[in-house]
């Protein structure tokens, strides 16, 4: 049962320590530390400027920390420092065992091919040949982030936003990671499209146990959805909790502030 | 005996940042215990901080000073000091809360609303969906409501699914907030009933209930909280 592991399993997954990123002058990223657990939802929140995202390039690989190390605890139990990854290991660790879930679902599909082909290309990079296994794990996907599979051969770009997104998801969570990065899903999406999505999102990550670190700037996306939340300014991590206290019980002004700008449902 | 909820001198104040930074103090010196199959109820007028007080003993809300020692899995946990995912933990398997209001999952069945905890702790779906069926059905919520999300139920029918949820588990602590609130008589006698099944099962509970007749009836001790009043 996949909550069974998230009570047991005590060691992290990965493992941010002193995190900091400067760009010249700039301080995007200052001392950021913590650890994520298999089956934990981490939410970063803060508003734009605040670094979540120079924070989540970091720690997906796809930027190198100024200072400190991202660790993260492969397949076979041994936990590894990114930086001493090799780029086809890093490639193959975002294949396999990572999600990327972008704001712009463009960035994360192949906008000119198949819906079939954006799910299955990911299992064909693991080594997948059989095309009629292929097919039927593309479409058992769709069918998963409610698609229907009688467009399973047409182009995302024919797909509306809210359908793009959630292909962009099928196709991250085909090889069953078990870490996915989210920046702001639910971003570019009108609110009964975003409801709809998030509802899935969090059946999913129940279903499969998995860790999420998401950026976003709604709280309302962060309540539902994560366990714990960090909030930044200013590029450091000024509070951090437990969703739900954090939310109903805020400490710092900048959070206080935060949660008293929520327009109530 | 050993106590299932053992708090000391605990203590909360909220700093408003957007308001000068004033202190409210809500509560302090917040002492007392609950042994299995104890129900504690929490007596004052509005706004002396029972609710504040079950939330710190829920974790929701951070206590200052004290400390509120929860039995789980037969160890003392301070959950004044406890990492978010020991809490987390203390939640799944040790402390349920029944709040005033549902907080509405969008598009969630109201039979996998009730559900979910025991799904959570391992149960097969069918038989969490069979238990959540008989307490439905006490509750008095019709078959014909199970499959729709309970967000467009009427207040009393949310609060019974609510209620059904919150008592669906064998958690052995229960915080109940005002749990017959907008209820009839004939739905408040089954929460009665579900509460003397609990105490039965050992079960260890604080509870905020304004309504003279049913505190009477669930009540084995009455904490007043206006003793922990903090404005001074």
């Amino acid at each position: 049962m996949a909550d069974q592991n998230f009570i047991e399993n005590d060691e992290p997954l990965l493992v941010a320590k002193s995190l900091s990123k400067s760009f010249g002058r700039i301080h995007a990223c200052r001392d950021v530390s913590f650890s994520l657990y298999p089956g934990e939802v981490l939410a970063i929140v803060g508003e734009s400027g605040s670094g979540k995202s120079t924070l989540l390039q970091m720690l997906s690989g796809q930027l190198a920390p100024s200072a400190g190390q991202v660790s993260y605890r492969m397949r076979d139990g041994v936990t590894r420092d990114l930086a001493s990854l090799g780029e086809a290991e890093r490639r193959f660790l975002f294949r396999t065992d990572w999600g990327f879930v972008h704001q712009d679902p463009a960035q994360g599909l192949r906008m000119a091919v198949s819906a079939g082909a954006n799910v299955g290309e990911r299992l064909m990079a693991v080594g997948w040949n059989h095309y009629g296994r292929i097919r039927d794990t593309a479409s058992d996907w769709l069918t998963r982030v409610e698609i229907d599979t009688a467009r399973i051969d047409d182009a995302p770009r024919t797909y509306s936003g809210g359908m793009r997104q959630r292909l962009q998801i099928a196709r991250n969570l085909v090889t069953e990671p078990r870490l996915v990065f989210m920046d702001e899903p639910t971003g570019g999406l009108d609110v009964s499209v975003q409801a709809r999505l998030l509802d899935l999102l969090r059946s999913l990550v129940a279903e499969l146990n998995l860790a999420v670190v998401i950026v976003t700037h709604d709280l309302a996306v962060a309540r539902l959805l994560s366990h714990r939340v960090m909030v930044m300014k200013g590029g450091r991590v000024i509070e951090t909790g437990l969703t739900d206290q954090v939310l109903d019980d805020p400490r710092e002004p900048y959070t206080q502030l935060l949660v008293s700008s929520i327009l109530p449902p | 005996m050993t106590a299932m909820i053992d708090i000391a001198d605990a203590g909360k104040t909220f700093t408003m940042h957007l308001q000068g930074g004033i202190e409210l103090p809500v509560v302090r010196g917040v002492t007392f215990q609950v042994n299995p199959g104890e129900c504690v109820v929490l007596s004052g007028p509005s706004g002396a901080g029972k609710s504040s007080i079950l939330k710190m003993i829920f974790g929701n809300y951070r206590c200052d000073s004290g400390r509120i020692g929860i039995r789980h899995r037969g160890k003392v946990v301070d959950l004044a000091t406890a990492e978010p995912r020991q809490v987390l933990n203390i939640r799944r398997s040790t402390i349920g809360y029944v709040s005033q209001f549902l907080r509405a999952v969008p598009r969630v069945a109201t039979i996998d609303v009730v559900a979910e905890p025991l799904i959570v702790n391992g149960m097969s779906r069918a038989d969490a969906q069979a238990r959540a069926g008989e307490l439905l059905h006490r509750l008095n919520i019709p078959e014909r409501l199970w499959q729709l999300p309970p967000a467009t139920f009427s207040g009393g029918e949310q609060q019974r699914v609510n209620i059904a949820r919150g008592f669906i588990s064998d958690l052995p602590i229960l915080l109940l907030d005002e749990p017959t609130a907008s209820l009839d008589a004939a739905n408040r006698a089954v929460v009665v009933e579900l509460v003397a099944e609990k105490k039965r099962q050992g079960v260890a509970m604080v509870a905020i209930v304004h309504d003279d007749e049913i505190r009477h009836l669930i009540a084995d001790r009455i904490v007043d909280v206006t003793s922990f009043a903090a404005a001074a």
